[in-house]
């Protein structure tokens, strides 16, 4: 038998008005998995979230927490969440500790439960040495980890996180994200986590790719790059400006994105002479010097403009 | 060779015995976009202020379009264009009052070149919604729109893509293009990596120091000490433990349900697989890949 879901969600839905923010959408995540909701603004990425938790209510659709129906019993279902919203609240004038109190006894912890527990919480985040200092007085990373405290200290089997790093810089992520993988891998909890950036969308088992509120892909992120396969090539050469000019001209090239120091060119279909048709075609005319052509393994970020271009959808 | 749009020589600021900005030299040329990325606190916000002349260096000097900018403040200002990431705009104000506001601010009285700068943006049918009520996108559409009004020779970006979706980002980083080739500079501090991707060059900051700056195909090369590698396994934390220890390996992450691994280039895949079997970590599977800016600034900065 498979294993219990710890989110069992089908068919989510959620309009505002004439607004149709979450239409259909089913989400499955499994013990040990993070799940990411990657989608640009207004995709629909935090609707789908709250009505998860249940801070929004359905128009349609069913939410089971490990096997509990939201609904039904929405406080039973609710004890085993951890939800960190985008813009978490905290007492800037408690101490971490008391911050974390707070939370431990808004989840119903008893007085003998809720200090062991929220010194282990801190502990596993770091924060332990600074359980006495104000929270107003922490650093914004130190906030942001106070915030994961509060969301696990009720010991929670699925964790919902709304876009958990936004404004912290890439140190400040790559600790969150180590700690988020710790939890994940030692106590098998669950996590569904929203993100716009495709270098954390990397970093889940499996990836939603979310347009108008509704699913256009999903897979691991091995999967979802292989659909592309064969089908982006690296472009490095001067004037840059001049080569991306041209590229938007050949045949068989669909999209042509600047970076930096190169380009990235997304052939329409993978042809395997892409390289040297793409070499000759630039080169024609001459007046450009061209370094590189070369075929690249699809990175998230091409996969996801694809997509947002109408790339075939899952059926 | 081209012009110096800025050009610091041991440019520093000290904040009583706190060092922020350390000896910083550097130049950007015209037309070139640039990035300069750290972490909160490493110094870049500091340096900006100091472009700007709202800063005095402590010592060291920064030239920007020719001129010292402990000295010729007001006449920088009027050619450089600032936009910075809390948009600085009147949220009850249309569209049109914003960009109106800002260009007489800066001596703009050209209504036509207004509405072509609005055109250029994609904000001419917006020009009577309220700028608070525009979705993220846009807002950093019309923040950029002000900051460019003013026809700057510089324009100093800071962390302008933070929250937006790589679609809104590229469409961003499209019109920064556009504007390079016509000449104008871009300067842009950021603490994301898909955004320094963007840039022709890439400066990383720490501590207040410029420890690299090079363009990212440049740095990837030799900021890093071998080879990036992504490691499957399915007990991810024994396949880390066995890893981190291993002789060569100069970085083991959590990447997910994988490692990030940067070992030197005597470490091979059947290498890190043997290393694995030899601690009992079973089904490990290694796979070469292409080094990202953050494997670089992990490099540098862990």
């Amino acid at each position: 038998m498979a294993e219990l879901n710890l989110l069992d969600a089908r068919g989510l839905s959620k309009s505002f008005g004439a607004v149709k923010a979450v239409d259909g959408l089913d989400l499955l995540v499994a013990p040990g998995e993070i799940v990411g909701l990657v989608g640009p603004d207004g995709a629909g990425k935090t609707t789908a979230l709250r009505l998860v938790c249940g801070a929004l209510r359905l128009d349609a659709g069913e939410v089971s927490i490990v096997g509990i129906d939201l609904r039904r019993e929405a406080d039973r279902a609710r004890e085993h969440i951890g939800y960190l919203s985008q813009r978490f609240s905290m007492y800037e004038d408690l101490s971490v500790l008391e911050n974390i109190r707070f939370f431990a006894e808004v989840r119903g912890l008893k007085q003998d439960e809720w200090e062991p527990r929220a010194r282990e919480i801190l502990d596993f985040v770091g924060l332990g040495p600074f359980a006495d200092r104000r929270a107003g007085q922490l650093s914004g990373g130190m906030k942001q980890k106070l915030g994961l405290a509060g969301a696990l200290v009720h010991h929670p089997k699925l964790l919902l996180l709304d876009e958990p790093t936004g404004g912290v810089d890439p140190v400040t992520r790559q600790d969150f994200w180590q700690l988020l993988i710790r939890r994940v891998a030692t106590e098998g909890v669950g996590v569904l986590v929203s993100t716009p950036y495709m270098d954390e969308a990397a970093r889940c088992s499996r990836v939603i790719l979310m347009q108008k509120g509704k699913q256009v892909a999903a897979g691991t992120p091995a999967s979802l790059r292989e659909r592309l396969a064969g089908r982006i090539l690296e472009v490095r050469g001067t004037p840059l400006a001049e080569l991306r000019h041209r590229s938007a001209k050949l045949p068989g090239v669909e999209d042509v994105q600047t970076f930096g120091d190169r380009l990235h060119l997304r052939l329409a279909a993978a042809t395997g002479e892409g390289a040297q048709q793409a070499q000759s075609g630039l080169a024609a005319g001459g007046g450009v010097n061209i370094e590189l052509v070369r075929l690249i393994p699809p990175q998230l970020e091409d996969v996801f403009i694809a997509f947002a271009a109408g790339e075939g959808k899952d059926g | 060779m081209a012009d110096a749009v800025i050009r610091t020589e041991a440019l520093t600021k000290m904040f009583g015995e706190f060092t922020a900005v350390d000896r910083v030299s550097f130049e950007v040329h015209t037309g070139e976009v640039v990035g300069y990325l750290g972490p909160n606190g490493s110094g870049k916000t500091t340096t900006i202020r100091m472009l700007l002349g709202l800063l005095r260096p402590s010592s060291g000097t920064a030239r920007v379009l020719g001129r010292d900018v402990a000295v010729e403040t007001e006449a920088i200002r009027a050619q450089v264009g600032y936009m910075s990431q809390k948009f600085a705009l009147y949220d009850d104000l249309s569209v049109w009052e914003n960009i109106e506001f800002y260009a007489t601010v800066y001596g703009e009285h050209d209504k036509q070149h207004l509405a072509q700068t609005l055109e250029r943006l994609g904000l001419s049918g917006l020009r009577s919604e309220r700028a608070g009520a525009l979705p993220v996108g846009w807002r950093q559409r019309l923040a950029l729109a002000i900051a460019i009004v003013h026809r700057p020779r510089l324009l100093i970006l800071d962390e302008p893509t933070s929250g937006v979706d790589p679609i809104a980002r590229r469409t961003f980083w499209d019109l920064i293009y556009e504007l390079a080739d016509e000449g104008m500079t871009a300067f842009v501090t950021t603490h994301y990596m898909d955004e320094a991707e963007y840039c022709q060059r890439v400066g990383i900051m720490r501590e207040g120091k410029l420890l690299a700056m090079d363009s990212p195909t440049r740095l990837k090369q030799t900021a890093l000490k071998g080879k990036a590698w992504d490691v499957a396994a399915k007990d991810v934390l024994g396949a880390l433990a066995a890893l981190e220890t291993m002789a060569g390996v100069s970085r083991a992450g959590l990447a997910g349900d994988h490692l990030r691994v940067i070992a030197e280039t005597s470490v091979d895949g059947p290498a890190l697989v043997a290393r694995l079997d030899g601690a009992g970590v079973v089904g490990g599977r290694a796979e070469a890949v292409e080094p990202g800016l953050e494997d670089v600034f992990l490099a540098l900065v862990g």
